[in-house]
């Protein structure tokens, strides 16, 4: 293997992280581009996405069903399932702040998060809930690089969810709506949009990619654990600063992005600073890329209305 | 499995009601010690975590913990002509060495004649200082970091040998027994994964081999994509992991999806039934090793391993017969010293040479296990094999060699699936 299969193959591994921190990044940056909130429960809802998607597996594992189909249907149970808890965190904790100061909904999405992880550990237990073997192993390699079936499939997958979701923002009448009332929720409720229902929407939107995120992680990684949504949502919601939050184009370039950077960071920092620096700097190597973006370009690489949000 | 529990406890208190009876017969009594006995209570100690990602090695250690403690009751002991109730006090460390140090003081407060644990080296080596302070003598049966017996305290000991021993011969099983020229190590930064890379790594260039890369994770990671396509450039025979089976079993799998093809090893955090469920197929041909002789090949380790079962209704994790050992150590110095006194039995836990289920329980002058044995297995079939046993004296080998269990049908079945997997 020599460095340019290297090189392709921390590439493969970047885009294929970044592609789930894209798809949980939009859910971040479509809130808050209607809302101008932080909904911090988000990556709750990945968490809740795969716990569910694995409920259903595991029950399903010892049928007769080709794998794939097991994991799809407990797909179909699980994005229906985060859409409701979607639209209830919104109902429950959000709707009923929605005049208040923007400190108040921010501190109810930390106490919905907290809630939802410990109803989690108490439903779920507290130890790492292991993917059946259900989707092939098979390797395919692109020059010396190998990757996994699994891993084309995420990314395909992402990529698709993706488009559909530019289509129906930028084509559609909903998505018409939507975007009238991230530029002014008054004015486009004078002009007959149900701002209530469209605000539900996007949260039903944004947690079915959640759903759809967290069943991907938990099969990538084979595992799923009631913590795992917390620095899954963080890095997320990096990834949404990083891009510009509140920009549909941005959540999704910055969650690719961060996903690159962290894998090249982990595979290049220790021969870059000649052994200085390791591997336990990764996260590190990310989080300094996100800081110099911000102080150069505070409003991401792609954000540009950041600053005229009240 | 409650009712035959009951039974085997039931049994064992009929046997010693006899066995009681004709000793009471033999030495005329001035006072007779089953007369009105006063039951003298003593609490006995315990901390693992019992939440969080090791939550199933916590609660591994508990019950061996339990088990010997509910035996000792069973049987009946008298000591200092009273007879003696023990009384386990378990604790939930969070494998945290802040909470370590709290749940520490709060037994000590309790107490405690004698503590069970930590499990892990980072919460066992800040905690012994509040035990050594308070005088109360501490086993650990499972932090194998060197530092926990060198800070000079004489209640510390524990019945499993130190990572100086296991790293040390896990880098000659790795460069001999393996043949491996080359050798990737990764480690999770806990005074354990970091510990035993370091002697790992020692031991290694010692033999002649020649570490390629030394990656690092954390102990709550997932992803080891980015660290395992810098190793696959150096082209590994062999990749060692210093750390535990949350992070080891997702490891291994990766490791197969990067077509990697050098062989897995790791110490004794990997080596769990856990593991293999996390890891799938990819578990198949890992390495892991364990100090102490195989249970099997101990005598009581297969009556052990039956009552645990019997009891818990659930197979041994890791680290259950070491918990097992060190209770009843502290007991039979308690009844050599005839005093459940720290201050008192101490000297009789440092002079205690007793057959164990794990190996011959033996401390050098630190609290170290003497020649500690260490086991190497692999996975064969969805199931941890015993390969060897490096060093260590062997306790008189048991006759009947270990029953090999018949793989059930879902583990064949991924055997096939791994072997169509990988080509």
């Amino acid at each position: 293997m020599d460095t340019f299969d290297t090189f392709l193959q921390q590439l493969i591994n970047g885009l294929v992280l970044g592609s789930i921190y894209a798809l949980v990044a939009l859910g971040y940056t479509m809130v808050y581009g209607i809302l101008g909130l932080i909904n911090f429960a988000h990556g709750e809802v990945v968490m809740i996405g795969a716990m569910v998607a694995l409920a259903v597996i595991q029950a399903l594992a010892g049928a007769t069903l080709p794998g794939p189909v097991i994991v799809l249907l407990g797909l179909l149970v699980a994005i229906p399932a985060c859409m409701l808890l979607g639209y209830g965190i919104e109902r429950v904790a959000y709707r009923p702040l929605r005049h208040a100061p923007r400190l108040a909904p921010l501190i109810t999405a930390i106490g919905v998060s907290i809630v939802l992880q410990n109803v989690a550990m108490i439903i779920w237990g507290r130890q790492y809930i292991s993917f059946p073997p259900l989707l092939s192993p098979d390797v395919y390699s692109i020059g010396g690089a190998s990757i996994t079936a699994l891993q084309i499939f995420i990314f395909l997958l992402a990529a698709a969810i993706m488009a559909g979701l530019v289509f129906l923002v930028q084509k559609t009448r909903l998505g018409r709506a939507m975007r009238a009332t991230a530029q002014n929720p008054e004015a486009a409720g004078l002009m007959g949009v149900n701002v209530n229902t469209v605000i539900s929407t996007t949260f039903i939107i944004g947690s079915a990619l959640a759903a759809v995120a967290g069943v991907m992680v938990s099969a990538y990684y084979g595992l799923a654990h009631y913590y795992m949504g917390f620095l899954l949502g963080l890095k997320a919601f990096s990834a949404a600063v990083l891009g510009g939050i509140g920009n549909i184009g941005g959540a999704m370039l910055g969650g690719l992005l961060l996903g690159v950077i962290e894998s090249m960071g982990a595979g290049y920092i220790g021969p870059l600073t000649g052994g200085f620096l390791g591997s336990h700097y990764q996260d590190v190597f990310a989080f300094f890329v996100l800081i110099m973006v911000l102080v150069f370009r505070p409003s991401g690489l792609l954000g540009e209305r950041v600053a005229e949000r009240a | 499995m409650k009712l035959s529990g009951q039974f085997i406890s039931s049994l064992v208190v009929a046997t010693m009601l006899v066995a009681g009876c004709s000793k009471e017969s033999a030495p005329p009594p001035p006072k007779a010690d089953t007369a009105k006995p006063a039951e003298l209570v003593v609490k006995i100690g315990h901390a693992s975590p019992l939440t969080g990602t090791q939550a199933h090695i916590g609660k591994d250690n508990e019950n061996g913990t339990l088990l010997a403690i509910e035996e000792a009751n069973a049987k009946g002991i008298v000591i200092g002509g009273q007879k003696i109730k023990f009384e386990l006090l378990s604790e939930d460390d969070q494998a945290d060495p802040k909470t370590g140090a709290i749940v520490a003081q709060k037994l000590v407060d309790a107490k405690i004649k004698g503590m069970i644990g930590h499990l892990n080296s980072g919460t066992t080596i800040p905690a012994s200082r509040i035990y050594h302070d308070a005088g109360i003598p501490q086993i650990s049966p499972s932090a194998t970091n060197p530092r926990y017996t060198q800070q000079g305290f004489k209640t510390a000991f524990r019945t499993m040998a130190n990572d100086e021993q296991q790293g040390k011969m896990l880098g000659e099983f790795a460069t001999k027994q393996l043949a491996a020229k080359k050798i990737a190590i990764i480690d999770d930064r806990t005074a354990y994964g970091q510990g035993i890379a370091d002697e790992f790594e020692k031991s290694v260039k010692a033999n002649g081999g020649t570490v390629v890369a030394h990656e690092f994770t954390s102990d709550k990671s997932t992803d080891f994509l980015a660290i395992l396509t810098a190793i696959k450039g150096k082209k590994p025979d062999v990749v060692f992991f210093g750390g535990m089976d949350p992070q080891g079993g997702p490891m291994t799998k990766q490791l197969k999806s990067l077509g990697i093809k050098a062989k897995f090893l790791g110490g004794d955090g990997v080596y769990t039934p856990e593991f293999i469920k996390l890891a799938g197929d990819a578990a198949e041909g890992a390495y892991g090793s364990l100090p102490g002789v195989p249970l099997e090949k101990m005598p009581g380790g297969i009556a052990f391993r039956d009552k645990y079962k019997a009891r818990f209704n659930k197979e041994i994790q890791l680290y259950a017969p070491f918990c097992y050992d060190a209770v009843n150590v502290m007991i039979e110095a308690m009844k050599r010293a005839d005093s459940v006194e720290p201050a008192k039995y101490l000297p009789e836990l440092a002079k205690m040479n007793l057959n164990g289920v794990t190996s011959r329980i033996l401390f050098d002058e630190k609290g170290d296990l003497k020649g500690g044995a260490i086991t190497f297995y692999q996975v064969k079939n969805g199931k941890w094999e015993v390969m060897e046993t490096l060093g260590g004296a062997p306790a008189e080998p048991a006759p009947a060699p270990p029953a090999a269990e018949p793989a059930s049908k879902a583990e064949s079945k991924d055997g096939d699936a791994m072997s169509a997997g990988y080509k």
